[in-house]
């Protein structure tokens, strides 16, 4: 696993490189704070409540929805590599596994799950 | 001394800190120019000549800014969550960087970081890990706008992430390997029809996949049209709305910075990688080529098409992009078992 | 070899801890993401490769985000701590707890090396392919099992969200009013 050295140096300079930027920045940037600098942007208006309130289910929605067919692109990674060797089976055992999810997404769609209006 | 050198892992090690150094240095000059470039173009674009005035033809301008940067005044929201608003800028940054780790920018291993076998799984890791910083920097600030942008921002990012898994697979199947470096090779045999020369390059074989590619490409780094998460007219900034001094810039250099690693990306699958006419210590050359022409239909995208709406963005993305990819990844299938069951 | 399998463990141990621990569940979905990643390091150690990308695809990038939205934007601030459920939890907790760490004594005292397997001879082309052949021939039945569990888990999302009467998307009260 050699090869993946280089990788993990990448993270570790990347990591060290914007940490020293902001590390920097903070150290000459002038800082003269007051109630005004210090409270949230809402265009020069007092800032009203806190912003943590909570959103419409369709994020959520979205983000599980994301999460199953992300698991199925997973499971095509290998079928992709290993396609020519697999031949007609393979074909059919994805063409199989596809069908089946794309009926999940017709349910999907036909549930309005997609809509955003 | 001499022992320790013996080390292989020593070796690795010192080489590819060798090239992290280089391709770091060389990727803040060349968003640095990017950036440059894209307020050039804007500007001519709009009838106007954009920044002239630091330097010769304004060449200069870069470096300005980023002083600028430097020296501005920093604010931090009073009810910021200050640990994670300082974290969001840097996570803006990690994954882009560690995605030139696995691009193959010529022909042998001095010129590509980590020739690994799942190079592509590398690149699509760290595009699933951007969304934190987008999450996370709205979050933290605390701020209605910069809390709105970042959820939209993060739908947005992960819904066109799952077309871009899938329209990568067309090119896993022709290749047969995740190994960026093994597709580039894949590439290089070169077909000839009625004595003209056509190149293997991936996009004449999965033009609808490229096509898919490229749209998510500009979903996923943010830019217009799909630049929702800072739209301006709505959301002040988006997500960013209170970073300022150089923990803006750092959001900002991500951004480009995914912009080039994800059109390095796009050379490597589709464009034939290094590939090109004339020797192969040419190839660099190609590569860079190609890369230019790609960052230049970024910025010309960007100044050509006003923003799409958040459902009509949505709907693009379910209805019509991860439709579209299962199609191409079906009907590729049909195409590979047909043409080998014919040739077989 | 050992110097980084140590890391990775390190960093797994103490991201797991702090996800345990820490106050704020934001930051502890955070340390999760961190854990997750190191696994990843500790998988590619063991020369899974393809198995390590896609635990940081799937599990960092994919279900720790929806973690974070329903943290973050069901406004989850602090652990809610009281009454006897807590305590039950509390109890279910230590107990589970105690199982793992004697199967983990149990397995420490087997035999038991780092570093990876020693691999055949399909080692050297890497191991999605391997996946892949393994998958798409010996284990095809649960495979294809696997997409009906999505399907489900499709239909299943849809009857949650719709709970309350409605459509999906006809939820609109809180979002987006600046």
């Amino acid at each position: 696993m050699r090869e993946y050295l280089p990788i993990l140096l990448f993270l570790i300079v990347a990591a060290v490189f914007a940490g020293s930027t902001i590390g920097m920045s903070s150290l000459i940037v002038p800082r003269r704070r007051n109630a005004r600098k210090d409270s949230a942007y809402e265009c020069g208006v007092d800032p009203v409540g806190n912003a943590r309130a909570r959103f419409t289910i369709k994020f959520y929605l979205v983000a599980v929805v994301f999460i199953l067919f992300d698991i199925e692109a997973v499971f095509l990674y290998p079928w992709a590599v290993t396609f020519r060797q697999l031949g007609l089976y393979g074909l059919v055992e994805m063409l199989l596994f596809i069908v089946i999810l794309l009926v999940g997404y017709v349910y999907l769609l036909k549930k309005r799950a997609f809509e955003w209006d | 001394m001499a022992a320790l050198w013996n080390q292989p892992d020593v070796q690795v090690a010192v080489w590819a800190l060798l090239k992290v150094g280089i391709i770091l240095n060389g990727m803040l000059i060349l968003v640095s120019y990017m950036i440059f470039a894209e307020r050039k173009i804007a500007g001519h674009m709009q009838a106007r000549t954009g920044p002239n005035r630091v330097g010769w033809f304004g060449f200069m301008q870069p470096w300005a800014d980023v002083l600028k940067l430097f020296f501005k005044e920093e604010f931090i929201p009073a009810e910021a969550n200050r640990v994670i608003f300082h974290i969001a800028p840097m996570l803006a940054v990690i994954p882009a960087l560690v995605t030139f780790a696995v691009v193959p920018f010529g022909p042998g291993p001095a010129l590509v970081g980590a020739d690994v076998n799942v190079g592509l799984l590398v690149f699509l890791a760290m595009s699933s890990l951007g969304v934190y910083a987008i999450t996370l920097g709205g979050w933290a600030s605390n701020n209605k706008y910069a809390l709105l942008g970042g959820l939209r921002s993060s739908a947005q990012m992960i819904s066109y992430e799952l077309a871009m898994g899938l329209s990568t697979i067309g090119v896993l199947m022709l290749a047969g390997s995740l190994s960026l470096v093994d597709i580039v090779h894949a590439q290089s045999k070169v077909a000839h029809v009625f004595g003209l020369p056509i190149p293997g390059w991936y996009v004449l074989y999965q033009p609808v996949a490229f096509v898919i590619f490229m749209i998510t490409a500009l979903a996923e780094t943010n830019r217009a049209p799909f630049d929702l998460p800072e739209a301006e007219g709505e959301l002040v900034a988006g997500f960013h709305t209170e970073y300022s001094s150089m923990k803006f810039g750092l959001f900002f250099l991500g951004e480009f910075m995914n912009v080039i690693s994800i059109s390095c990306i796009a050379v490597t699958l589709f464009l034939g990688g290094w590939n090109g006419p004339g020797p192969a210590s040419l190839g660099l050359l190609w590569f860079a080529l190609k890369l230019a022409l790609l960052l230049f239909f970024f910025i010309w995208i960007r100044w050509t098409y006003p923003r799409l709406r958040y459902d009509q963005l949505m709907n693009l993305g379910w209805k019509v992009l991860l439709p579209l990819a299962l199609a191409n990844i079906v009907l590729t299938a049909i195409a590979i078992q047909w043409v080998s069951g014919a040739a077989g | 070899m050992i110097f980084l399998f140590a890391g990775f463990a390190a960093l797994l141990v103490a991201s797991s801890l702090l996800v345990v621990l820490h106050r704020n569940p934001v930051t502890s979905a955070l340390f999760l993401v961190l854990a997750f990643c190191s696994l990843g390091g500790i998988y590619l150690l063991l020369q899974a490769e393809f198995v390590a990308l896609v635990q940081v695809i799937v599990y960092a990038g994919a279900i720790m985000v929806l973690f974070l939205f329903v943290i973050m934007y069901l406004n989850l601030r602090q652990d809610v701590e009281r009454g006897v459920q807590t305590a039950i939890r509390r109890g279910l907790g230590w107990l589970v707890g105690a199982v793992l760490l004697a199967e983990a004594f149990a397995l420490i005292a087997k035999r038991w090396q780092v570093g990876p397997v020693s691999g055949g001879p399909e080692m050297l082309e890497g191991n999605t392919q391997a996946i892949g052949r393994a998958l798409y021939t010996r284990y095809l039945f649960p495979f294809e099992i696997t997409s009906l569990l999505l399907l489900v888990a499709m239909i299943g999302v849809i009857v949650i969200a719709k709970g309350r009467g409605g459509t999906a998307a006809a939820d609109d009260s809180a979002e987006e009013k600046p």
